[in-house]
């Protein structure tokens, strides 16, 4: 193996890239912010053209207390990163947990959301263009806090037995990222479906 | 002046290669488990090329349907099955997989690094690609349902609403091409990130992006383009899904649902869909045109540039393929408008390569042959394009042949003639030995005669009015003297990929040995061995400006003292 | 002045091509194309000038492109004499390329003007209030017409008055669907419009010459989207005052027929199809009243001879499998007197 000696230019700079998983997480972002898009627009464009009711106005309420926990939980994963990043685990497992406990009330908001609305006011999927494009759109997103939820508490398990230390912040990180995403799509979705459609 | 560890070609002992062998099972068994973007590439590569096969004897079939009129060869039914599964096979399961396999193998030899970002993503987006390969075939028995007849999809490429609801479509065949297309969407998508991280983040000491090949460069933005482009195709047939087993209303007119929504989410995607396919035949050509006129590539900056802003002005085109729905005549004139802009950022891509040719010394091997073929027809697609462009134009051109023609000119004579020179080129790599030159003409002939016999046609049947999607015709259109000779075009052109698959296997066994470097290229994948090692570099390498192995070749004069 | 000379060259490459294109195809009988380059109606006509336009603007774009490409292979082919040193390297040159993105605007911004211009004077053409309206219905593989103002129905062979300068009397077309998406296409009257369920469309068309002129659904429908094929008969207006006059009768009343009535009627035909002035009403398949005025059977399928209908009745499969009539299972007497019931719907 011999190398050959050319003429040179003065050496660049230290060589430094983006941490790859944090690059694949904004492209997963991306692209899944083009599915949201889609649904969203779907549903935008059907308002108000169901054939039958119940309309939104009819049947909606507004969920505070979910959307309130969900978009904390953006606020105590945000704190979780500063922690994992200092190696403050404890303070880590603690946020994180607190996190997990405000997905999971969404969740349940969402769960008793829809329990109404197919038991009481006879809304399903298949009722209308209302029923097709809302329990599409509300759980499409419900799925992705579902798919966030099993990340961080995997995370939170491993925590808990002490595997986790700063080396991982930059892997949690990537997750909190894909969490702020699920949060964001929340403020859309939310305006979309219980503010502007209403 | 330092130490430049780039190694010099031939020098790398050859020891790599001896890997003990195993039985077949054992080989088998590596393949299928195995995560190295080499491997996956070529797996990739093989998978499209079967599926080129299969859907160009689909072809055959239709062109045999169509050579006379009132012909009985395949029923309506039939027919009907095959060129949907034409289409879908040769965009979904041929154009994508044989491009993206071309990223997975090229793109980390070029940027120096060892592997892809996520090898074991890798390895998942390709086995999820091919299993949707297999789901779309499975149709062919299980489409008709249990106890049904079995049958492929008949709703054509674009399945447009309602013709794919339930009522209009029973039995399971949309299901499976909804279906399949999600689960190598899913792959897709996978692969396209696994590019963007694997470009963003494991790129060689030395290489700035605008140091970048312009093949990695273009597969960078192909990528990018994928996430946004296959991304509502997916969420599209989410809602026919629902439509069909949850009874959803998305599709359904019945219940105020509109067709015409389906439409526009399918060429949302459609539309980029095709500079998704087309983009990395642009990137092939960046590499192997400069290489064979001796010349480096002109205009460096503006390639990159134009490559960027084809995939922005792609997103804003796509209701070009809607012209005759009824869209008010503003909305007509804007994406006229649009869609002649993506001619500009396109023409500068040409006339660089014009200039990368022009004071060259042009070497007309097998790989650039292809390209060139390639320029020239793509100039004409594309200016077919312009045409329809012109929306009161399209309004007589929608759905006839005239765009059978224009869309075969690119798909074929530019994606597939790229991909054919792609094949020609990276083949010593990846095997070591070279494909058969004078076989390689044959093809080459063969298939460009036998490309412009048929699709050179087609324009004129579109004019005279023949639609597409039709299973037969009337004696009396005058179409049937055209349609012969489209016909036995697509023979010629079988003929032409038959020689192409005894060279790829012949080749194998027989091919003259390469060693590293039997272009004379510049980029890093040839200063490797052929096949590369496992490890891809024996040390990561270092680089300097945008051609290496230039730098290497001419260490008085190399690239970087020019490079702005 | 530019518009007349663009017209007359039209009219020049028009005619050209058409002895070229028709004379090279084996001719088998008469021969009817449905030509886009054989317009014969004003918005036809208007896209046929601005495609010689657009024609002319691209093939000169390829004439330079594509002759610059040619010299370049050829000047700078690799020869035995050359020499072993790489040629120059060149690697750009701001100017050049600056040039070769203007001008493609400039050319992009006069393709489009031109276009733009023809776009709002075919689709937003003001209605007279002489224009014919008909509404088209398109089903799965047959058309469906209505002449709202006369209370004519009728299928698959459209009848529009002439529209030449001394009467202009365009026809506008009102388009949607019963079922599926298809397209309405005449190459030599319009350019192609959708037929959308839920979706009303429109379009005009103003024929300067009576006769026959023939096009078929463009937008795949399914299973028979092949034999969707159109006919659009182009009268004089006394021929088309007549054939109007002839539509607003109801179906003739026979009673040498009447057996075959009774099955028409017995059978499940009436709920499918109508015949005015009986209570035959049904609306999935084509009105039947004047069945013996059209010339062809199930939107082109076959000829309209008492053979053919016969068949056709017995097993609509025959002719056009995968049609929606389904085979009606009727004996041979039934048939016999189906048919010839229908042969007095004249
Ligand atoms: C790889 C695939 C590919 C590519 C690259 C393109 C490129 C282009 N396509 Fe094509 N197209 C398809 C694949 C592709 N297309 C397919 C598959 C369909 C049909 C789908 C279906 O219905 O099933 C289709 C259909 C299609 C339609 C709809 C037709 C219809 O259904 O009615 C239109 C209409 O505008 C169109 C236009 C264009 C244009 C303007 C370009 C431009 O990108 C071309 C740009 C290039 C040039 C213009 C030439 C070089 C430029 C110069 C030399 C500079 C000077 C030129 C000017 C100033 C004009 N295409
Ligand atoms: C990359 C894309 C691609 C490629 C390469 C091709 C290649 C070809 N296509 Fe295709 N085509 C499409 C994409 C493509 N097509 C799409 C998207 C549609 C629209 C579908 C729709 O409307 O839904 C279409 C539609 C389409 C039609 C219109 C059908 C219709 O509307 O009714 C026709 C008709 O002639 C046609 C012909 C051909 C021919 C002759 C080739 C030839 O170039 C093929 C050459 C290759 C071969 C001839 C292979 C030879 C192989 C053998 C001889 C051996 C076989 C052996 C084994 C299997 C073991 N294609
Ligand atoms: C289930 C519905 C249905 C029934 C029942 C039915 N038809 Fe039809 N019929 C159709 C449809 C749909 C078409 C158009 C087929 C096409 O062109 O694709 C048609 C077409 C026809 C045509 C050709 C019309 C034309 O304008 O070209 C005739 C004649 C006809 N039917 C006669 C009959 C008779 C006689 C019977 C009863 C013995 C009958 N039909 C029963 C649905 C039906
Ligand atoms: Cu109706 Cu095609
Ligand atoms: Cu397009």
């Amino acid at each position: 193996m011999s190398t050959v000696s050319t003429r040179l230019p003065v050496r660049a700079a230290e060589w430094h890239l983006p941490y790859k998983g944090r690059v694949g997480m904004s492209a997963l972002i991306a692209g899944e912010s083009a599915i949201f898009t889609i649904f969203v627009v779907a549903y935008v464009f059907y308002l108000g053209k169901s054939v039958t009711g119940p309309r939104p106005s009819d049947v909606l309420e507004v969920p505070i207390i979910g959307t309130i926990c969900l978009l904390s939980s953006s606020l105590t994963i945000w704190r979780a990163e500063r922690a994992i990043e200092d190696d403050r685990m404890g303070s880590f497992t603690a946020w994180l947990g607190a996190t997990i406990v405000l997905a999971i009330t969404f969740l349940i908001g969402t769960a008793s959301e829809w329990k109404k609305l197919i038991y009481q006011d006879g809304l399903t999927i298949s009722t209308n263009l209302f029923g097709t494009t809302f329990y599409s759109l509300v759980g499409l997103h419900a799925t992705h806090v579902v798919i966030g939820l099993a990340l961080l508490s995997s995370a939170f398990l491993f925590s808990l037995f002490g595997r986790v230390d700063s080396r991982q912040s930059e892997r949690f990180g990537a997750v909190a990222l894909y969490w702020h995403f699920v949060d964001g799509v929340w403020v859309v979705v939310f305006s979309v479906v219980y503010l502007i459609g209403r | 002046m330092s130490d430049y560890s780039l190694p010099n070609p031939g020098t790398i002992e050859a020891v790599v290669s001896d890997e003990p062998r195993g039985t077949l099972l054992e080989t088998l068994h590596e393949w299928v488990i195995t995560v190295d973007h080499k491997r996956l590439g070529i797996l990739y590569i093989l998978y499209s090329t079967f599926f080129l096969l299969v859907a160009g004897a689909e072809a055959l079939f239709i062109r045999i349907q169509l050579a006379f009129p009132h012909n009985h060869f395949l029923s309506a039914q039939v027919y009907n099955r095959f060129f949907t599964m034409h289409g879908t096979t040769m965009v979904f399961l041929v154009g994508m997989p044989f491009l993206f396999g071309f990223g997975n193998y090229v793109v980390p030899l070029q940027i120096g690094a060892r592997d892809m970002a996520f090898p074991r993503l890798n390895a998942f987006s390709f086995w999820l690609t091919a299993f949707g390969g297999l789901l779309l075939y499975y149709s062919f028995l299980g489409g008709g349902g249990l106890y049904g007849v079995g049958n492929a999809p008949d709703v054509g490429w674009f399945a447009y609403a309602p013709l794919t609801a339930r009522s209009f479509s029973p039995g399971h065949a949309t299901d499976y091409w909804a279906l399949a297309l999600i689960v190598s969407g899913f792959g897709t998508f996978g692969t396209a990130i696994n590019i963007i991280a694997t470009v963003v983040s494991m790129r060689c000491k030395g290489m700035t992006l605008m140091r970048m090949p312009l093949f990695t460069w273009l597969m960078l933005v192909v990528s990018m383009l994928t996430l946004v482009t296959i991304t509502p195709l997916t969420a599209a047939q989410f809602m026919l899904l629902i439509d069909r087993y949850l009874g959803g209303h998305f599709f359904d007119t019945q219940a105020g649902g509109s067709s015409l929504i389906w439409i526009h989410f399918f060429w949302i995607f459609g539309h980029p869909e095709v500079y998704v396919l087309v983009l990395p035949a642009f990137a092939i050509a960046n590499e192997i045109i400069p290489v064979f006129s001796r010349k480096a590539i002109f205009g460096y900056p503006a390639m990159v540039a134009a490559s960027v802003g084809i995939m922005f002005v792609s997103l804003s085109v796509w209701a070009h393929h809607m012209f005759t729905v009824g869209m008010t005549s503003t909305s007509n004139a804007f994406f006229t408008l649009s869609t002649m802009l993506v001619g500009v950022p396109t023409g500068i891509k040409i006339f660089n390569w014009i200039a990368t040719l022009w004071g060259g010394r042009i070497r007309f091997t097998t790989p650039m042959l292809f390209c060139i073929g390639f320029l020239f027809q793509f100039l004409i697609a594309g200016l077919t394009g312009i045409m329809l462009s012109v929306s009161p134009w399209d309004w007589q051109l929608h759905n006839s042949y005239f765009v059978i023609a224009h869309f075969h000119y690119v798909l074929v004579g530019a994606v597939v003639f790229c991909i054919f020179a792609a094949l020609y080129f990276w083949y010593p790599k990846a095997t070591g030995r070279l494909m058969n030159e004078t076989l390689g003409k044959w093809h080459f002939w063969l298939f460009l005669i036998g490309f412009h016999i048929t699709f050179d046609t087609m324009h004129f049947l579109g004019l005279l009015g023949m639609p597409r999607s039709i299973y037969t015709y009337q004696p009396d259109r005058g179409w049937n003297f055209l349609n012969l000779v489209v016909s036995l075009g697509g023979m010629v052109q079988g003929v032409a990929v038959l020689i192409f698959a005894y060279n790829f296997i012949a080749s194998l066994f027989q091919g003259e040995i390469a060693g590293d470097d039997p272009w004379d290229a510049w980029t890093l994948e040839w200063t490797t061995s052929s096949p590369p090692p496992v490890y891809n570099f024996e040390e990561p390498p270092e680089v300097h400006s945008r051609r290496p192995l230039w730098d290497l070749k001419h260490p008085d004069d190399p690239d970087w003292e020019y490079e702005a | 002045m530019q518009a007349k000379r663009i017209g007359r060259l039209a009219r020049f490459g028009s005619v050209a091509a058409w002895l070229w294109l028709t004379s090279s195809m084996l001719a088998q009988g008469p021969q009817r194309v449905p030509s886009t380059l054989a317009p014969a109606s004003t918005p036809a006509h208007q896209i046929f000038d601005l495609s010689v336009f657009v024609v002319s603007i691209t093939g000169g774009i390829f004439l330079v492109v594509g002759g610059l490409l040619a010299v370049a292979l050829f000047r700078f082919r690799a020869r035995k004499s050359d020499s072993l040193a790489e040629p120059a390297q060149i690697y750009g040159s701001t100017q050049i390329e600056l040039a070769w993105t203007v001008i493609p605007v400039l050319i992009v911004v006069v393709l489009f003007l031109t276009t733009a211009r023809i776009i709002f004077a075919i689709q937003d053409a003001p209605k007279p209030t002489a224009a014919l309206d008909v509404t088209a219905i398109g089903h799965q593989f047959w058309w469906e017409f209505r002449y709202p103002k006369y209370g004519v129905v009728t299928a698959n062979e459209l009848h529009i008055p002439v529209s030449g300068n001394a009467a202009s009397r365009p026809t506008f077309l009102t388009l949607t669907s019963a079922d599926v998406n298809h397209s309405f296409w005449v190459p030599q009257l319009a350019g192609k419009t959708d037929l959308i369920a839920n979706h009303i469309n429109t379009m005009w068309l103003d024929p300067n010459t009576p006769g026959l002129y023939l096009g078929q659904c463009a937008q795949f429908c399914g299973t028979q989207h092949a034999l969707m094929l159109l006919r659009v008969y182009v009268d004089t207006p006394e021929q088309f005052d007549a054939w109007i006059k002839s539509q607003q009768q109801p179906g003739r009343q026979d009673s040498a027929v009447a057996a075959g009535r009774k099955v028409f009627e017995t059978q499940a035909c009436m709920n499918c199809h109508t015949v005015s002035g009986t209570s035959a009403t049904g609306r999935f398949g084509p009105d039947l009243t004047h069945l013996m005025s059209r010339a062809t059977l199930a939107s082109g399928a076959m000829d309209n001879t008492p053979e053919n209908l016969r068949e056709w009745i017995k097993s609509p499969d025959s002719f056009k499998r995968g049609a929606l009539m389904p085979a009606m299972q009727l004996s041979d007497e039934q048939l016999d007197q189906v048919t010839a019931y229908l042969e007095t719907l004249k």
